[in-house]
């Protein structure tokens, strides 16, 4: 096949937040007729390229192509009406209008009396049936769909103007395996018929089935380019999280060589917790220097009985006792001043002050145990800082910036610093490295090995099962809503065993679970397993 | 009857069909919930103290709110979007003194009407160049068109300004009689309940039926899948803002006409009423969800209160806006039964 001619060509694309360089020099080219992968670890700028195509993030420098004429994207609109649709995920709807309405809205048939909306919801009609949604009413709300239904809206309003380049992005994360199905074949389809496709998808299984030419990304940098045949799975991974890789093994095997077993009174102890039609009444310990994983779907229990633990939400059954003697966690606070914190999974909305600096959210819990009255004094802040600065590779420009302007991992970190200042005996965490990129997530995880080497008992969880059996020394197994079981960590335990263990507490087929439950994060066959 | 024995596959019917129907379209509860009131209060009033279902008593039901009716499709359109306009009442005070003023002065009458009108469209474009340029929130932005308008209407004067007898204006208040009931019992309207009539038809064109409509919903649902869905949403915010206050201004120019006089002090307090009717009628405060023909139900359930009040006359009229207090409260409650249902 001679080299057709690209209907894309963005190249030396370099952006910018507040100083901050996300993308550093991309080139992307898009032929008609083949799908483009665009793959990469959280925060290595996919969502940025795709910004930079559209024009809804603004370009430092670097040129954009299309069809061979240089211009510069200006919104979404100006994108869809040069052919270049996107799909973003279904969240990016209106709740309150009608399918056949999200589906054609810009884009609206209009006749003498207005919009006409008998040939809207035809055209709607029309777009959903490839989709293979005949049978979904375009006059019912979107506020009724499920977000399965939803996405494939989202997918069907792309497709009404019948684009040159079709961007997905993360179109798949909340389809079952059937709707899956349906997508990629309508992708294929289109690709035959000459459209270039933008395909951005974190199940690296599906980006095999589909995609003709994959291009790499890595903080903010093309780390490849090439045919989807001349690359396997073990190289693309290991293009995605570059060297990181090794050092995370280290931490694996040095892990394992501190491998603890408890002994002596529990640091925390805590017999039938349970909180009705939360979590069923558990019992579990913690000791000194323990790293405890909390492994289980999501809805499993385990945000809850972290909860119960760090007295975010109030228990109705059970007891709690600290180093032998009765406590009553009442309240996030009641658990802080009996040396228990809580790191939520809600960074944004329970987690971090956004308004505030940083230096502000990392006193702010020391501060409230100690009382208004006694105010820690800037000399005393600054050490605190510089302490938790250095351990958590915290950039020291970011002391006095708003925390919402920096990187979600750096928040993260602001939000340990904080809990580790109240000098924590108990310290659980709850998703600490979603969505952040891979050097946090690596600082974090060092720090929390660190800890337990400290002498803390530390709960982690998390939906990367890689990273609980990396980390933990024993791992609690929560399945709805009540411990299934536990497994002291070892050589031989590996997120399989994990998986079978919830498989095996399960009557039916454990593949129909992990084959439909694709957003719960523990379909690790099909996530990448990193980190 | 028959009709459900022969054809048993056949769609649902009657109650069950209207059930459903409601159920998926929960959006349309709080205004059929505005029209069953509003009938309620209509079936009430004439139960309790008669001389409700007549010609007359609607008649001027609609005279006496046709600039409250217009004010509310200005609202509408804002709060759709997930906006607020405070300033609507300071505008008519403003607008309406200066009017007569002007008219008084000299000034071709029609001339001012027409100023009337733009001084309107001039604060709410004011309003949203400072909440979609300035990004000041809605309520400050138009807090501060409220004070601006009031304190201009106070400058210009602080006693009731009469218009003359013989002006052009008054003519827009001329009360006429389209069908001669026996005694007084006739049908009557006046050139305002007229142009609040064309308003609503063309605010229900406007909203359902053109592109600027359909994006003034989605800006309501969420503002930045709106503009991730590329629609033109800075152009239609500030759409919104000059809709509602030219709709102010010409609010002014029916009731100035009605009243044949025009003070500082008109109008203090009708953004909140317009504000409630428009919830009353069924549109969420936050926006994306509501019609307009609601609104105007919503103030005319405001008016009929106070009807029923006035007829009752053992009600003080001081409790009057605890009535509309208490109705609002009600009609905010089953709006958050609504939501809560669909998030389900």
């Amino acid at each position: 096949m001679t080299a057709p001619r690209p209907v894309v060509e963005m190249s030396g694309i370099t952006v910018e937040f507040s100083g901050v360089r996300v993308l550093d020099g991309v080139d992307l080219t898009l032929y008609p007729g083949e799908v483009h992968a665009l793959m990469g670890e959280n925060g290595a700028g996919k969502s940025t390229l795709i910004g930079a195509l559209t024009g809804t993030v603004p370009i430092l420098s670097g040129e954009v192509r299309i069809e061979g004429e240089e211009r510069m994207p200006a919104g979404v609109a100006r994108s869809r009406a040069e052919g270049i649709a996107t799909v973003f995920q279904e969240t990016h709807l209106s709740p309150h209008l009608t399918v056949a309405e999200n589906v054609m809205i810009g884009n609206e048939a209009r006749g003498p009396f207005g919009i006409d909306w008998k040939a809207n919801r035809a055209r709607a009609a029309e777009v959903l049936a490839r989709l293979g949604l005949d049978d979904l009413d375009p006059r019912s709300p979107l506020s009724a769909l499920s977000p399965a239904v939803k996405q494939l809206v989202a997918v069907a309003r792309a497709l009404v103007v019948e684009p040159r380049v079709l961007v997905l992005d993360e179109p798949t994360s909340s389809l079952d395996a059937g709707e899956v199905n349906t997508l990629l074949r309508v992708v294929r389809g289109l690709r035959d018929r000459g459209v270039a496709i933008l395909f951005v998808s974190h199940f690296i299984e599906q980006v095999f089935d589909v995609a003709d030419r994959m291009t790499v990304l890595r903080g903010g940098r093309v780390v490849g380019e090439c045919l989807a045949a001349d690359l396997d799975r073990a190289d693309l991974i290991s293009k995605m999280i570059g060297e990181d890789i090794d050092a995370l093994k280290a931490l694996r095997s040095e892990r394992l060589a501190h491998h603890y077993s408890a002994s002596g009174e529990p640091t925390l102890r805590a017999s039938a917790l349970g909180r009705r039609g939360t979590l069923d009444p558990t019992d579990i310990e913690l000791s000194r220097g323990e790293v405890v994983g909390f492994a289980g779907l999501n809805g499993s229990g385990r945000t809850e009985l972290a909860r119960l633990m760090g007295g975010a939400e109030r228990a109705d059954s059970g007891e709690i006792w600290m180093d032998g003697a009765r406590v009553q966690l009442r309240s996030p606070g009641a658990a802080l001043r009996c040396r228990v914190a809580l790191s939520t999974e809600h960074l944004r909305e329970e987690g971090i002050i956004r308004g505030l600096t940083a230096r502000e959210n990392i006193v702010l819990a020391l501060q409230a145990m100690r009382g208004w009255s006694r105010p820690l004094s800037r000399g005393e802040q600054d050490a605190l800082i510089e302490t938790y600065f250095e351990a958590l590779h915290i950039a020291p420009d970011d002391i006095d910036r708003p925390v919402e302007e920096l990187s979600g991992g750096t928040q993260q970190k602001i939000l340990l610093a904080r809990l580790l200042a109240t000098r924590p005996h108990v310290l659980i965490l709850d998703e600490p490295t979603r969505g952040i990129d891979i050097g946090a997530k690596l600082d974090i995880q060092r720090r929390v090995a660190r800890l337990a080497g400290e002498g803390v008992a530390v709960v982690f969880i998390s939906s990367q099962l890689e990273e609980v059996v990396r980390l933990s020394d024993r791992i609690v197994v929560l399945k709805d809503r009540e411990k299934i079981g536990e497994l002291s960590n070892g050589p031989g335990v590996t997120v399989d065993t994990i998986v079978e263990m919830i498989a095996a507490d399960l009557d039916g087929d454990p593949e129909e679970l992990f084959g439909h439950d694709c957003d719960t994060g523990l379909a690790s066959p099909k996530l990448f397993p990193v980190t | 009857m028959s009709a459900l024995t022969t054809h048993p596959t056949a769609e649902p019917t009657g109650v069950r069909a209207l059930a459903k129907r409601l159920s998926l379209h929960l959006d349309t509860l709080p205004t059929a919930a505005a029209v069953v009131i509003f009938i309620g209060m209509i079936v009430y009033g004439e139960a309790a103290y008669g001389r409700i279902v007549q010609f007359n008593t609607l008649s001027n039901l609609l005279i006496n709110n046709a600039h409250l009716v217009i004010l509310t499709v200005g609202l509408t359109f804002v709060i759709l979007t997930g906006g607020i306009d405070l300033s609507v009442g300071a505008v008519i005070a403003f607008s309406s003194v200066a009017g007569v003023m002007l008219m008084n002065a000299g000034w071709n009458p029609w001339l001012a009407m027409l100023l009337m009108v733009l001084i309107g469209t001039a604060f709410g474009a004011a309003s949203g160049v400072l909440v979609q340029y300035f990004h000041v929130q809605p309520f400050i932005a138009t807090l501060a068109m409220m004070f601006l308008g009031r304190g201009l209407a106070s400058i210009l004067s602080t006693v009731p300004e009469r218009l003359a007898d013989d002006s052009p204006l008054r003519s827009l208040g001329t009360q006429i009689e389209i069908y001669d009931g026996p005694k007084v019992d006739d049908i009557v309207i006046t050139p305002g309940v007229i142009i609040a009539a064309i308003v609503v038809a063309a605010a229900f064109f406007v909203l359902h039926r053109t592109r600027t409509g359909r994006t003034v919903y989605a800006i309501g649902g969420s503002e930045q899948s709106a503009a991730l869905m590329g629609l033109p949403v800075a152009a239609t915010k500030m759409w919104v803002y000059i809709i509602s206050g030219t709709l102010s201004g010409l609010a002014a120019v029916v009731y100035t006409a009605r009243l044949g006089s025009a003070q500082n002090i008109t109008g203090i307090g009708w953004e909140l009423d317009a504000i409630a009717a428009t919830v009353i009628g069924g549109t969420l405060l936050t926006g994306g969800a509501g019609f307009v023909l609601g609104s105007v139900v919503g103030a005319l359930v405001l008016g009929l209160m106070n009807v029923l009040i006035t007829r009752d006359g053992g009600i003080p009229p001081e409790a009057t806006t605890i009535i509309t207090g208490g109705i609002l409260l009600v009609f905010v409650l089953l709006q958050r039964a609504v939501l809560a249902r669909r998030r389900e």
